[in-house]
């Protein structure tokens, strides 16, 4: 079986500001709107070298959006920044009208998203940023699992045309994919090879896959990992081709099980090959005060899980 | 008449509070909390009208929402000494399985929150909302609530002022914890907003200024000015200058401590400077 190595805990997060810094010296279009959060963000270091292209709008979400979609009428490419929850829900008409609808090329960088956030507890978790995003025509809908990844994520949305939603978060957590990487909007990674079940991640779920993957395969069972960074459009000849391989499916994200990734293949293998699946998600449930970890095993959001959900989906086949 | 020396020693104790609860967890909101002690103890200890015990609807007695749930810590503290929940369950704040969230919820089920706060830019439309209830209730009791000051620029709060005046909601008094920071700085160098006083008087609101908001006695006495002009016609808006991270000198006037948790030494100092008054929990 193929093995990651971490090369050392990082926060997602920074792989935005990395990315970011480097597209304010590559990209002269590139702009950044931040709402009273910079320094969470990990803006800083692209406030400092290009302030007249960074636009502070304070505690204004609303107004933030409504902003960038009017700034790329004349051509720039406006990376909003803010935690998920003020970056979906809280501006949800904004992002609909003035950027889906009106197709704009708006790239709405979204921090701390999932339960993951931590101690700040559930009026910052948001769950359902994922099928909020999904459900809006034309939005390209991201979720990077390590720094390096969203790293490049942030690149290449940069050279993409269209609206998208970047969703990253705020722990440290194992970086772990290529340094400067190639990133392909839309095309899954398969990390390992398997036989025996498919294990479809995205976000910070995808090491935890690997985890799991590595401790099924000293129970004699093997598992392909498939990193699903791009929700949508989703990457359905990947997902569809191991599915027949392997017969069996666990999906696993940190998201509501409602409107997430896993609705997302299901829907792909109900309608092309049918194969029996289990969610590793939240089960329609809000979040609260914890250390990430403690959240994630209390949620079932873990390696752990992982494993329970492969042993049992296997079963079904 | 209120006994401003007792107040006083509240106020020390719940700012012990606020720092031992950020402490333990390493996160919280400690330089908002502390310039808003004496407002929560004034307004839980002297100002509003309360029943014994907690219930939803709280007809019958003022009500009180917390806009910027990020200060839960002094919300937390003045709440356990004033009786709504046991002061030693401060011990729980932002742990797993706690009643005391990051954020104010009525998840969990905490006596003494109405309502969920924590996403900024909400709590005036809520208090509107308490507040007609309580008119279309026959309740001639009040509706208080407070704002941070760089919350105010979160568009659904002039929404809210506009509906207020337009619709003579005389049954609330808004405070704006007028302390000229936020995260990414002073409320200046983010977004400026000129006089906060001026913009609410030109939406109609009545306003009355607390330029020491962080003296006991100008804060009742503001409060009591407010309270004496309710039942006129407009809503009322009180303007709190207070100091972010009051009452400790390394916290005092920045931004800094808006959302970092001392540590073991800061907290050591934080605590020499106010000495024990009611008992720690
Ligand atoms: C809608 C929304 N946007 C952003 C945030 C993140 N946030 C939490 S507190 C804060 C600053 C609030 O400033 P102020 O109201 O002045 O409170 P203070 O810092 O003085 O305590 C921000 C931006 C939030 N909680 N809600
Ligand atoms: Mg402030």
């Amino acid at each position: 079986m193929k093995t990651y190595t971490n090369t050392g805990n990082k926060d997602t997060r920074s792989g935005f500001g990395a990315g970011l810094e480097e597209l304010g010296k590559k990209n002269e279009q590139v702009v950044a709107l931040c709402a009273d959060l910079t320094g969470s963000l990990k803006m800083d270091a692209f406030k400092a070298n290009h302030p007249e292209r960074f636009f502070q709008v304070g505690i204004a979400e609303a107004n933030m959006i409504g902003m960038a979609a009017g700034m790329t009428i004349g051509g720039k490419i406006p990376f909003t920044g803010t935690f998920a929850n003020f970056s979906t829900g809280r501006v949800y008409d904004q992002i609909r009208q003035s950027v889906a609808y009106s197709g704009k090329n708006v790239k709405i960088c979204a921090s701390h998203a999932g339960i993951t956030l931590g101690e700040d507890g559930a009026t910052h978790q948001i769950l359902e940023d994922i099928g909020l995003m999904k459900m809006l025509p034309g939005m390209t809908v991201i979720n990077t699992c390590d720094y390096n990844q969203t790293k490049a994520a942030t690149l290449a949305i940069a050279e993409y045309d269209g609206p998208v939603y970047l969703r990253f978060g705020r722990p440290k957590v194992a970086n772990f994919t290529p340094e400067n990487g190639e990133f392909k909007i839309g095309e899954a990674v398969e990390l390992t090879q398997g036989n025996d079940v498919t294990i479809i991640a995205t976000g910070h779920l995808v090491w935890e896959a690997l985890e799991a993957a590595k401790t099924l395969n000293e129970s004699g069972i093997s598992a392909e990992v498939i990193n699903i960074h791009t929700i949508k459009p989703l990457d359905a000849n990947a997902i569809i081709a191991s599915a027949k391989k392997t017969g069996c499916v666990v999906t696993a994200e940190e998201h509501n099980y409602m409107g997430g990734l896993g609705e997302s293949v299901a829907r792909v293998l109900s309608e092309n090959t049918p194969t029996p699946i289990e969610m590793v998600a939240t089960q329609d449930t809000f979040g609260e005060s914890g250390t990430p970890a403690q959240l994630m095993e209390k949620y079932g959001l873990n390696a752990e899980a992982i494993v329970k959900a492969a042993t049992k989906v296997i079963a079904r086949k | 008449m209120a006994d401003i020396a007792q107040l006083e020693d509240m106020v020390t104790q719940v700012r012990r509070d606020i720092i031992r609860q950020v402490h333990k967890v390493n996160s919280g909101h400690p330089g908002g909390s502390l310039g808003c002690a004496e407002f929560f103890v004034a307004l839980y200890q002297e100002v509003m009208d309360r029943k014994e015990g907690f219930d939803m609807n709280g007809e019958g007695e003022d009500l009180f929402f917390l806009s910027n749930g990020h200060i839960s810590p002094v919300f937390y503290s003045v709440l356990a000494r004033s009786g709504y929940f046991p002061v030693d369950e401060l011990n729980t704040f932002r742990l797993l399985d706690s009643r005391l969230q990051g954020h104010p919820t009525t998840h969990e089920g905490l006596p003494g929150i109405r309502m969920a706060s924590g996403s900024l830019g909400q709590g005036i439309s809520v208090s509107l909302g308490a507040a007609a209830a309580k008119k279309l209730n026959g309740d001639k009791h009040l509706v208080y609530t407070l704002c941070g000051d760089g919350e105010l620029q979160e568009g659904q709060n002039w929404e809210a002022i506009m509906y207020a005046a337009a619709n003579k909601v005389d049954n609330l008094i808004v405070s704006i914890d007028l302390n000229g920071q936020q995260i990414d700085g002073s409320t200046d160098a983010v977004l400026g907003m000129g006089s906060v006083r001026a913009k609410f008087e030109a939406f109609g609101w009545d306003v009355v200024d607390v330029e020491k908001g962080n003296d006991m006695s100008a804060v009742i006495d503001g409060l009591n000015t407010a309270k004496a002009k309710t039942g006129n016609g407009k809503p009322i808006c009180v303007l709190l200058h207070t100091i972010m991270g009051n009452g400790i000198d390394f916290m005092m006037h920045t931004h800094a401590w808006h959302g970092k948790a001392p540590n073991d030494e800061q907290l050591a100092e934080g605590l020499s400077q106010n000495p024990e008054t009611l008992g720690d929990y």
